[in-house]
């Protein structure tokens, strides 16, 4: 599609997108209550078209709009990610909101926005798309977290993420305007060419609060402070989006912005990220250990994830930036399952959230406390299953890198953070039962067992996944 | 000392005292006042600079349309500020304390100030010459940064959706206005005339 030497080509995903979400947003406000289903159905479908257009786009690598945006493999594997959890969250939510009374029209249509500011983010080229992108993706995920108004809980949750997003944001833009100042541009090439082994205290110190901005969205130590909070207060299937859309998207652009900006600093910036990993990976895995609620449970979970994936990232290394790619893709599956099983704790069509309701699960729902187990196994990184291969895959990066004593306090984390998943297991397998869940919704139940699936074939098959995690993180090199 | 320093220097110091007074006032209508002064003065650095579209887009923006709004609020809320500034004392020895930090911090970072290299080429061609700041503006706004643009116009229709769901309640009893109906009223439907009886009444 050329018009008048413009061409879309590159952004014809996003272009996609954003058309898509507003002719449904017009059908929505037309056609009113009685098709609100309908508007669901439509977005996952625009939603799958563009996972599409990304997956079998072959154009190679080009960078359009003065820099602005970076259409690479690596974006293709992270905005993939990033399609897959909208997609996965927005079909698991549609029965829980109808139960709870908030099926309105805009919750799709605030998702696709929310991943369209996503996609911007993951192929951002310059601070000023990277901003923009984050603000697009943010605003729609605190509406979202607001979105039952009438329950205190959710209202609390969407009125904390809002003001301290907002607070993160100020902390990003001046950063940025400092790293400007510093360097004359805003673009990501310029600045790695402008910054070369001589860094001056002024671009290390909008470096930091460029950082510390990345880290809020990242829900990394020590910016978690709403992960727990908003994770149990937001509604699950908003919780299930939290955890892992924006996640990718996060993680993404924080991996472009030190690759591809500061590869001359590489020691300044390590140091950030291996303080960021460590605090991360203790508190994940010390935190949760007294947690009763499955959803905060989780929120502690994506805390120290954050902080394993950013293990590879210290590395800085291309095995590293591939360890993290692969880390989030076996995180993305395995938190989709664990979330699809939470939506799945349901008694007379009440949502439960305590761990103890899972008790004695494998006496009344076999399957269900089968794949559970398989993915909490895998996320306490036991082999053979998917997580143990991508905790492997970012150690062996740092290892190589000679970050040893971040190898070793990762590794320690993990065995502490691997009591409170077998805890589960325990709970599930070993525990008196107690009264039996509602029927699942067929949508959980084929997100929870293709999770379980892909955890358990992972190290039987990782072929496909491995080429393009390569060839992706090569992009950036 | 030309004219268009020491109006700098006028602007700047307007700028700071106000934007003190800001935090320092106790009435919060004072505080935006002052908020509205230091985006006056704001504007006269801009002017200065060159930056004619910039300048009115603040007055009309910030003073115009923002800080109004926030006068509005802060009268409407009726916030006793007094209050919530009856900590102060307690807090603030540590406040000073990351105060002093920031501070050091900041001289630090003003005296290694250097530019890079590149810096001085790509800020060379900031300003086109022969056309008016505005048309330059509008020039880059609608080719080179189009992208941004545009994003900014989601993140813009976000909010607005954003608002609408969380705020907007269809209660059940509300007279609402049908204009179409309205209009379509003559008078046979408004006005009926009675023969009223003498001493009887209706």
């Amino acid at each position: 599609m050329v018009i008048a030497g413009f061409s879309l080509a590159p952004v014809l995903p996003e272009f996609i997108l954003a058309v898509g979400a507003l002719l449904l947003l017009l059908f929505g406000a037309v056609a009113g209550e009685r098709l609100t289903k309908v508007v669901y159905e439509i977005a996952i479908v625009i939603l799958g078209v563009v996972l599409l257009t990304v997956i079998f786009d072959k154009r190679g690598e080009s960078i359009s709009f003065d820099g602005a945006f970076v259409d690479d493999p690596f974006s293709h594997f992270m905005k993939v990610l990033a399609l897959i959890g909208s997609i996965a969250t927005l079909i698991m939510s549609i029965p829980f909101l109808r139960q709870q009374g908030i099926n309105k029209f805009e919750f799709p249509i605030l998702v696709m926005l929310s991943t369209l500011g996503m996609m911007t983010l993951i192929s951002a080229g310059n601070l000023i798309a990277l901003y923009l992108g984050f603000e697009l993706m943010s605003l729609a995920l605190y509406v979202i977290a607001a979105f039952h108004r009438d329950d205190g809980r959710a209202s609390e949750a969407g009125l904390k993420y809002f003001v301290l997003g907002a607070l993160s944001s100020g902390l990003l833009l001046y950063g940025a305007s400092l790293i400007y100042g510093f360097t004359g541009s805003v673009n990501f090439a310029v600045i790695g060419t402008a910054l070369q082994g001589n860094a001056g205290i002024g671009v290390v110190f909008g470096l930091v609060f460029l950082s510390a901005g990345l880290a809020f969205k990242m829900s990394a130590v020590p910016f978690h402070m709403w992960t727990p909070d908003v994770y149990e207060g937001a509604p699950t299937p908003v919780t299930a989006f939290f955890a892992t859309a924006p996640k990718m998207a996060a993680v993404a652009i924080t991996v472009r912005v030190v690759i591809t900006a500061f590869p001359g600093i590489v020691a300044q910036w390590q140091q950030i990220i291996i303080f960021i990993s460590i605090a991360s990976m203790l508190l994940g895995s010390f935190a949760a250990i007294g947690q009763t609620n499955f959803k905060r449970l989780m929120a502690y979970s994506a805390i120290g994830n954050m902080g394993f994936a950013l293990v590879g990232l210290a590395a800085g290394t291309e095995a590293g930036v591939f360890g993290v790619l692969i880390y989030m893709l076996i995180y993305l599956v395995m938190t989709l399952g664990t979330f699809a099983a939470i939506l799945a704790m349901k008694r007379k069509g009440l949502n439960v959230e305590t761990i103890s309701d899972l008790a004695g699960l494998s006496r009344h729902n076999g399957p269900m406390a089968f794949f559970l187990a398989m993915i909490m196994f895998s996320l306490a990184g036991i082999p053979p299953l998917a997580g143990f291969w991508s905790k492997f895959y970012v150690f062996q990066a740092a290892i190589q890198a000679n970050l040893f004593a971040l190898s070793v306090i990762g590794v320690l984390s993990s065995v502490v953070a691997a009591f409170y998943y077998l805890r589960i297991v325990k709970l599930m397998y070993f525990d008196e039962p107690v009264e039996a869940f509602d029927p699942m919704s067929p949508a959980v139940n084929v997100v929870l067992s293709l999770a379980g699936v892909f955890v358990l074939l992972f190290t039987i098959w990782p072929g496909p996944f491995k080429d393009a995690a390569t060839v992706a993180a090569h992009s950036l090199f | 000392m030309t004219a268009a320093d020491g109006f700098f220097y006028i602007f700047s110091a307007i700028c700071v005292a106000s934007a003190f007074m800001v935090i320092a006032a106790r009435n919060p209508v004072h505080s935006v006042l002052f908020l509205i002064l230091a985006f006056v003065n704001a504007a006269g650095l801009f002017m200065l600079l060159g930056a004619e579209f910039l300048a009115m887009i603040l007055i009309v923006v910030y003073v115009g349309a923002v800080a109004v709004l926030f006068l509005f609020v802060v009268m409407m809320l009726d916030v006793d500020f007094a209050v919530l500034k009856q900590g102060f004392l307690q807090y603030l020895p540590v406040g000073a304390l990351v105060g002093a930090v920031v501070l050091i911090e900041l001289v630090l970072v003003v005296g290694g100030w250097t530019l890079a290299p590149a810096g001085s080429r790509v800020l060379g061609s900031a300003t086109p010459a022969g056309i008016s700041n505005t048309a330059a503006l509008g020039r880059i706004l609608y080719t080179q940064y189009i992208y941004f643009f545009q994003a900014a116009g989601f993140i813009l229709l976000t909010a607005m959706i954003g608002s609408i769901v969380l705020t907007l309640r269809h209660k059940v009893g509300v007279k609402r206005q049908n204009i179409s109906e309205q209009n379509l009223r003559d008078r046979h439907k408004a006005v009926t005339l009675r023969k009223v009886p003498s001493r009887a009444g209706l």
